[in-house]
């Protein structure tokens, strides 16, 4: 407990600068673009409608579907810029971060700087006029400094709805608070999963208490309670920022950036590749969390340098193949058509498979009799199958259903954590689960036999990004990992960081696998 | 010499008039009231004079030239305006507020300073309040504030809107009074609206007299008070003279 509040505690000074650093350049932003929009919404009834109606729409988006929205838009327009500027920009982390955060923010200050200006009275319009003064200086002098209560109040709803949504940038590619949060829920790590809440929430409360006393202030017009506040967010800002700032200034030489999708196996092997290199004195930065089309299309685009992805998938989803030619012909079509098409490297494949595979408690299948997936599909109708979120969306489904004819009772989706203890508490009778998972052995379930070889291989494989193909340290260091796991290895780390007692981080895990 | 001059003006607001065509001069140093009913146009008439309404019609000379030739905001600076809600700043105290002309027209701080507290002697406020917020004021203070900012900057126009309408009768009875002293001690033009009549033939040196869009007289008050053909004015006029006659019947007893 104490070891894992440590590790936790130990990487929050960059999580909490990252996210102080996001949320603060995103409201930043919402504030430019929200207050002169407003004052102009105040001025224009047809522009109030239309901006509050805009901001509105925005509200309603889910954060995090804004977030994920933001990555195809910025891939394409780097793509463009690419064929025009002959540069690109990164479509994956803070940019995509800080775009959707920034309409998030802005609806709060669009509505209530519109309100305020519009609210004057009337007499002070006047007065402010009849003494001589332009439109503008009626605007600096008069209508501005009377509106401001209204507007800061604003500013604080603002900052405390971008300071939570920012948690939502983790899956981006975005180091934040978040980072606990969607880690801790992977592996069941319940004290990360608080440190991030806690964090979080904590900021959002001292932000907002700090941006109460500027509006007392600004209302109250009192100056001390507006230099209070306003040195009070100067030196949170700069003591946040401040492991940042240590960190870009003592990194010496090119990082390389080693990824990793969500989940704890790929955690794991991000520590391990990302060890090996720094044994190697490199620095390393990680990007973990990414969605799992996320994470490939980076790799090509060169935001991340390698990750692990498995054969199967990138063989359905990456190259849209609907056959199972069989394990070898995979790889090397993988390692051919990869390169010709994207100049991906596969490095190697690491000895294990991680196949998606579908599982059942021991005592349940054998009650029904079912060892196979065509044993499965006469008793499908009765049983509630559970997927992972992507499962059953992606094309191995399609094909596992279309080859056996199953038609379940119910289906419904889970967090994978979720998904083995809806086996256990029966609300699901079938899972689809991981071959590599110690959860797997752990919990006694029987992984069903698949005649039809509907599902493809999933052989853990390295790759490298097409600018760090040819990079001797990176391909020295990753290189002797090709065949060096095999599954109970890989089963044997995953579930030390899965379980419930004793639980390892994934570093802990990795250096497990690299001890043997 | 006329200070201001409207010829032909008319003011009309969605189709429909609220000022009819009305031509008046305004001679320099006279103290002029505008009086009538709510609706008869006086207020509009008025802010036609500073350029804060336009008119549809017609032209406004200030000191003989077109104002239509002119920044709205610089003519403001130039004439001194008191407003009916008073109209101070709350954000501002008493002396930021009366310096406001002279900020805008760019004078030195150490003048503006100086003019301030010229000022509130002028207008027989104590210097103390000069750092107070206008809220900490009373009606009648925070009304000599409002005078005290529209001579800041030294105009030779002073216009009033009901600058007394929100004072209680005695406050606005030495108020007006003061108002009138420093009208003759500056050589002040000044035109007030008001819809107290008695108000306006005491204080004021010529009277016009509007009902529904129109002026209907614009005379001396000793002239109006002798008579006037128009049964609307000689109504309008005849009840302050009324309740004069009746109230000094009382005195007598």
């Amino acid at each position: 407990m104490a070891d894992r509040l440590n590790a936790a505690l130990m990487v929050l000074p960059e999580r909490l600068g990252w996210h102080v650093a996001l949320s603060a350049s995103a409201l930043a932003l919402g504030l430019a673009v929200a207050l002169p929009l407003g004052i102009a919404a105040a001025r224009s009834p047809r522009l109030k409608w239309i901006a509050l109606g805009a901001a509105g729409l925005v509200q309603t988006i889910p954060s995090l579907a804004l977030l994920a929205l933001f990555y195809p838009v910025l891939l394409l327009l780097s793509g463009l810029a690419v064929k025009v500027f002959g540069h690109g920009f990164p479509a994956l982390g803070f940019l995509p971060s800080l775009l959707a955060l920034t309409l998030y923010s802005m609806l709060p200050i669009l509505r209530n700087a519109a309100a305020a200006v519009s609210g004057i009275e009337p007499a002070m319009v006047e007065a402010a006029r009849g003494v001589g003064m332009t439109d503008r200086q009626r605007l600096w002098r008069v209508e501005l400094p009377l509106a401001a209560p209204v507007i800061m109040a604003g500013v604080r709803t603002a900052a405390v709805w971008t300071i939570g949504a920012a948690t939502l940038s983790t899956p981006v590619g975005q180091t934040s608070l978040g980072d606990y949060i969607f880690s801790g829920l992977q592996t069941e790590d319940w004290v990360a999963v608080l440190v991030g809440c806690a964090a979080s929430a904590g900021l959002a409360l001292v932000v907002d208490g700090l941006l109460g006393l500027i509006e007392a202030g600004v209302a109250r017009r009192d100056g001390k309670r507006l230099w209070a506040g306003g040195v009070g967010l100067a030196i949170g800002l700069m003591a946040a920022l401040s492991p940042l700032a240590g960190a870009a200034l003592s990194r010496g030489g090119p990082a390389y950036v080693i990824g990793a999708k969500n989940f704890s196996e790929q955690y794991i092997l991000a520590e391990l590749m990302a060890d090996r290199l720094e044994a190697r004195g490199a620095t390393v930065r990680r990007r973990v969390n990414l969605g799992s089309a996320v994470a490939y299309r980076a790799l090509a685009a060169g935001e991340i340098d390698a990750y692990v992805d498995y054969s199967g998938t990138l063989w359905a989803n990456v190259l849209n193949r609907t056959d199972n030619p069989g394990r070898a012909v995979v790889l090397d079509g993988l390692r051919r058509e990869l390169k010709a098409r994207d100049g991906v490297a596969l490095l190697g494949a690491l000895g294990f498979e991680n196949a998606y595979a579908l599982a059942m408690r021991r005592d349940r299948a054998e009650q029904l009799g079912v060892k196979t997936l065509a044993d499965l599909a006469a008793k499908a109708p009765e049983l509630a199958m559970g997927g992972d979120l992507e499962f059953f969306s992606r094309p191995e489904w399609a094909a596992v259903e279309k080859a056996y004819g199953l038609r379940f009772k119910a289906r419904r989706q889970f967090q994978p954590t979720f998904m083995y203890r809806a086996l256990e508490s029966r609300e699901a009778d079938v899972i689809s689960a991981f071959s590599s998972d110690g959860r797997i052995a752990a919990d006694d379930l029987v992984l069903l036999a698949d005649p039809k070889s509907a599902l493809p291989p999933y052989d853990a494989v390295i790759l490298i990004s097409p600018k760090r193909a040819g990079d001797r340290r990176l391909l020295e260091a990753l290189k002797p990992l090709a065949g060096s796991i095999d599954v109970r290895a890989m089963q044997a780390a995953n579930y030390a960081v899965d379980r419930d007692t004793g639980k390892k981080s994934p570093a802990e895990a990795a250096a497990m696998l690299a001890r043997r | 010499m006329n200070a201001i001059v409207l010829d032909r003006v008319s003011k009309t607001y969605d189709g429909h008039t609220v000022l009819a065509e009305t031509s008046l001069a305004i001679a320099k140093g006279r103290f002029v009231a505008l009086v009538g009913g709510s609706g008869a146009g006086k207020t509009t008439l008025l802010k036609l004079m500073n350029g804060l309404s336009t008119p549809s019609a017609g032209r406004v000379l200030v000191e003989g030239a077109d104002i239509a030739s002119r920044p709205g905001p610089e003519l403001r600076r130039g004439i001194g305006y008191v407003f009916q809600e008073i109209g101070l700043f709350p954000h501002l105290t008493v002396a930021q507020n009366i310096g406001i002309t002279p900020e805008l027209l760019g004078w030195p701080a150490g003048e503006i300073a100086a003019r301030v507290d010229e000022l509130l002697d002028l207008v027989a406020l104590p210097r103390e309040v000069a750092g107070r917020s206008p809220s900490q004021l009373s009606g009648g203070q925070r009304q000599r504030v409002g005078v005290a900012r529209a001579l800041a900057a030294r105009p030779s126009i002073l216009l009033m809107d009901e600058p007394f309408g929100a004072l209680d009768p005695v406050t606005r009875a030495t108020l007006a009074d003061d108002v009138r002293a420093l009208h003759d001690k500056l050589g002040l033009t000044t035109v007030m609206v008001t819809h107290d009549v008695g108000e306006a033939l005491l204080l004021a040196e010529e009277v016009v007299v509007m009902a529904a869009g129109q002026v209907l007289a614009h005379a001396p008050p000793k002239e109006l008070l002798s008579g006037h053909p128009d049964p609307v004015v000689a109504e309008l006029i005849a009840a302050p003279r009324k309740q004069a006659e009746r109230l000094a019947e009382l005195a007598r007893g």
